[in-house]
């Protein structure tokens, strides 16, 4: 049996309601409001750091070592050449000899990484692939994508033990359908006329993925738990399911109105709320849309039982907080170019060989445990910095990233520069011993105190225009309910 | 058997600019400033100097990297000179190398000088700060200031001590208070105007808990110092200043990366300064140092500092504080010419500028500022961020 042994999704803190938009830039277009609000990355966020926090949620206690593939799929990659999924696989500390791939453009990519994962591992070419999406496209100001668009990401482990939904079929339409499209040089995304979209493509592609699936395995609507797939407008996503046969509590909760479309990451993050509710037994059926689309059977194992500890999407959604302003997102995204001042502008330039030398220490937050001692610390030391021990080169790597700590001392600084200021900052204690100082993010100075439990989160750092460079590393965060 | 440099050293000349916003004067003319005046009162000649040191930090937006800006600027005759930088104590570093070289015996007379142009960075505070910390470093570090990264020692301290925010952003404010009231006094000085405990407190934030005035300002200046054989020192002039001790303390890499260090004090500081005691011979320094100039580069740094000294007791400078023990009219006066907060912190300069303020209380040229009959007077340099940095403590007398 190969299928889905583990799942995990990621939601950014901010959500922003779809007036506030509206309320910024609707004189420009009167006839642009929808409903509810959306999912928006921090401005430390993109689609890499959402993967890498869908993963965590996914991987929890999983052994890291027994990881042998990462497929990432996304529109919004932070970089064109270096391999997205390959900086992921050194963020989570995984073992080099494993294959990774970026898959992309198209919003139909992340069931496309799942379903090439489900057949390395049924070819056996690789077993236990990690599949992450994640996605944070943006709608040109004022257009109606602007609305449209939501950020968040999910993960998948797939293999073939511990199996909690199993593959069982998959059918994919292909079509160079151009309803959306972002050139090699474009920053927002562009598109037709919506109500030919609508018809010609949403209305069409997604059905004939489904219908053809169904054929194919002899299955009919009513084997089905629950029906999965994207939502591009409310009213056609409901006849969509209707006209195929499906009652309306069989097709899963689209969240349009909670998160927006988040692209390749939508499908998958819909599966990954209907897994929270699903029963040993249910059949899930899940598709995609975006040229075409992809359609797959899923089957719900009694080891369902045992994955329930995520956050899933109900706790990430559940966690949020209003951005309250346009010009707070429009910032975040760099729509504004705001003037950063003197001090925004200094970005240290970053040493590849000096990264490549300490990829553990940056993209993975591995300190050092002392053989003798047993100290863990922070950067990794050759010497043991417990004064007392002193041990040369008796370390072992220590991975930090997944512990939790607590918040030890910490600050609010209006003079460094920030896109989101004040600039918090504050040292970390960490569970089980190791200390380092961190940048604080999702939260403001009046919910700190000293000795408050903190996580850490992968994070953008700096963006090196001048030298094309996107710098990673971690921040800690209160602790997300 | 190593014995320090108690009394072999003397200072027989110093110079100092006035500090502040120099717009219209470059480093090199402030070099030019300071070693005038110093070799002027010293009453020797250029020719006399054996070897100089030179402390600058920021060699990016001020003269550059090595000696050579200073000895070509000042037209040294081609003697060793050498450019030492150890963060905000690099004025401290630049005495130290002339002290050291004087009490080898290598030397006669050595020059030490410390010279910063913050001023053409074209923002306020101090250079954006990632570069400085090395490659490996900056790659990890969080997005910190200065004030944030002693604001985070204000946070510690409190916690521990259980002081709620308020009644320690006060005790604060009485210390900032107290310098700005000798700031005032003094010509030197960059910030000459007396405030109060209400405008101090009610200051706009930096970084919390630090405002506006419990940090120190941004400034130019240089300062200079001439050190001779202290055998000889009397016959330069009749009241010169004898170095008693000079220590320095850097971060052994604990307080970072182990986990037993507070946070709420600065461990170089008491290790510096336990080291400074003992080769001047002090038992007991409350009682015995008469005067001192402590890096205040933000106001919880001076009061740290006081207990790190060992001056007060752990957790209680406050009390000495709120006591005006501190003040110039004070058991101990400290900061009598103003300290960083109102020279601001040109970073090269301030240890020899701390330096200076001593010098001319001893010789009782410190006009409205005067402290009677100081015996011992301490200065107090420190370099880098509460968790990794270095310091120096020095202690003069007659």
């Amino acid at each position: 049996m190969i299928g889905i042994t583990s799942y995990g999704a990621y939601i950014p803190f901010y959500r922003m309601n779809r007036m506030t938009i509206y309320g910024a830039l609707g004189w420009l277009n009167p006839a642009s409001l929808l409903p509810g609000e959306k999912a928006v990355a921090n401005y430390d966020e993109d689609s890499l750091t959402m993967a890498v926090a869908a993963a965590m949620d996914c991987l929890g206690g999983i052994e890291r070592n027994k990881i042998g593939g990462v497929f990432f799929a996304t529109t919004t990659a932070p970089y064109r050449e270096r391999q997205n999924a390959g900086i992921i696989a050194t963020v989570l500390d995984l073992r080099p000899d494993i294959r990774t791939s970026d898959f992309t453009a198209s919003a139909k990519a992340g069931t496309g990484a799942f379903i090439s994962a489900y057949d390395a591992v049924t070819s056996g070419s690789a077993d236990n692939v990690l599949v992450c999406a994640a996605d944070c496209r943006l709608g040109k100001p004022a257009g109606y994508l602007e609305e449209v668009y939501g950020d968040g990401g999910a993960a998948f482990l797939m293999g073939d033990s511990g199996v909690i939904a199993s593959v069982e079929g998959t059918h994919s339409v292909s079509y160079d359908f151009v309803d959306h499209w972002r050139a090699d040089e474009d920053r927002y995304n562009r598109a037709w006329e919506d109500r030919w979209i609508r018809d010609e493509g949403y209305g069409r592609f997604i059905s004939e993925a489904i219908s053809g699936l169904l054929r194919k395995y002899k299955l009919a609507p009513k084997d089905f738990a629950k029906v999965v797939y994207p939502c591009q407008y409310i009213r056609a996503h409901a006849d969509i399911g209707k006209n195929l046969g499906f009652a309306p509590n069989q097709i899963q909760d689209h969240m349009f109105t909670a998160t927006g479309h988040t692209g390749t990451a939508y499908p998958l993050m819909m599966l990954v709320a209907a897994l929270e509710d699903a029963k040993p037994g249910d059949r899930i059926l899940v598709a995609s849309y975006g040229n075409g689309g992809d359609a797959l059977v899923l089957q719900v194992t009694e080891e369902i039982q045992k994955a329930r500890d995520r956050r899933g999407i109900r706790k990430h959604l559940a966690s949020k907080k209003d951005l309250g302003s346009y010009e707070k997102y429009a910032t975040f995204r760099n729509i504004l170019g705001i003037d950063t001042g003197g001090r925004g502008e200094e970005v240290a330039s970053t040493q590849m060989s000096t990264l490549w030398r300490e990829r553990k220490m940056v993209l993975a937050l591995c300190g050092s445990k002392c053989r003798r001692c047993g100290t863990p610390q922070y950067p990794p030391q050759q010497i043991c910095a417990n004064p007392k021990c002193g041990a040369v080169d008796e370390m072992d790597d220590y991975r930090f990233a997944d512990r939790r700590g607590a918040l030890f001392t910490y600050t609010s600084d209006l003079l460094a520069f920030s896109l989101s200021p004040p600039a918090i900052y504050g040292f970390v204690d960490f569970e089980g011993g190791g200390r380092w100082f961190f940048d604080l993010n999702d939260c403001d100075l009046e919910s700190l105190s000293v000795g408050m439990p903190v996580e850490l989160s992968f994070r953008k750092k700096y963006h090196d225009v001048a030298r094309g460079i996107h710098g990673y590393y971690w921040k800690a965060i209160p602790v997300r309910a | 058997m190593a014995e320090g440099i108690k009394d072999k050293v003397a200072i027989i000349g110093m110079g100092c600019t006035k500090f502040g916003e120099l717009w219209d004067k470059g480093p090199e003319n402030l070099m030019v400033e300071a070693f005038q005046e110093a070799i002027e009162d010293a009453g020797i000649e250029k020719k006399d100097i054996g070897a100089a040191w030179c402390g600058t930090c920021y060699d990016e937006v001020s003269v550059g990297k090595s000696a050579i800006p200073m000895a070509a600027t000042l037209k040294l005759p081609f003697i060793p000179a050498t450019r030492v930088e150890n963060f905000c104590a690099t004025g401290s570093e630049a005495l130290r190398g002339a002290c050291y070289a004087v009490a080898s015996g290598a030397y006669d007379i050595c020059l030490a000088l410390g010279v910063e142009k913050l001023k053409d960075i074209g923002y306020g505070g101090l250079p954006q700060n990632e570069v400085q910390w090395g490659t490996r470093f900056r790659l990890v570090f969080p997005n910190l200031t200065p004030p944030g990264a002693f604001a985070m020692m204000g946070t510690r301290y409190f916690a521990q001590h259980g002081i709620n925010p308020q009644d320690g952003k006060h005790a604060l404010a009485r210390i900032t208070v107290k310098s700005h009231r000798n700031g005032a006094k003094n010509p030197k000085a960059h910030l000459r105007r007396e405030v109060t405990i209400e405008e101090v407190m009610n200051a706009p934030i930096v970084a919390w808990p630090l405002g506006l005035f419990d940090c120190c300002g941004v400034s130019d200046g240089a300062a200079a110092a001439i050190v001779v054989r202290a055998d000889m020192a009397r016959k330069f002039r009749p009241d010169p200043v004898y170095v008693k001790s000079l220590q320095i303390a850097a971060s052994s890499g604990e307080e970072m990366a182990y986990t037993e260090w507070d946070y709420a004090h600065v461990e170089t500081t008491a290790r510096a300064s336990q080291r400074a005691y003992r080769e001047a011979g002090i038992k007991n320094p409350r009682e015995e140092i008469s005067m001192m100039e402590v890096h205040d580069c933000f106001s919880i740094t001076e009061l740290v500092t006081y207990e790190d000294l060992g001056i007060s007791p752990r957790g209680r400078a406050k009390e000495d504080v709120e006591a005006g023990f501190f003040d110039l009219d004070g058991k101990l006066p400290c900061q009598p010419d103003g300290g960083l907060k109102c020279f601001g912190h040109p970073i090269g300069a301030s240890g020899l500028r701390m330096m200076y303020e001593m010098y001319k209380q001893f010789q009782g040229k410190a006009g409205p500022r005067q402290i009677k009959n100081p015996r011992l007077g301490l200065t107090h340099n420190m370099g880098g961020i509460p968790p990794v940095n270095v310091v120096s403590v020095c202690i003069v007398g007659l």
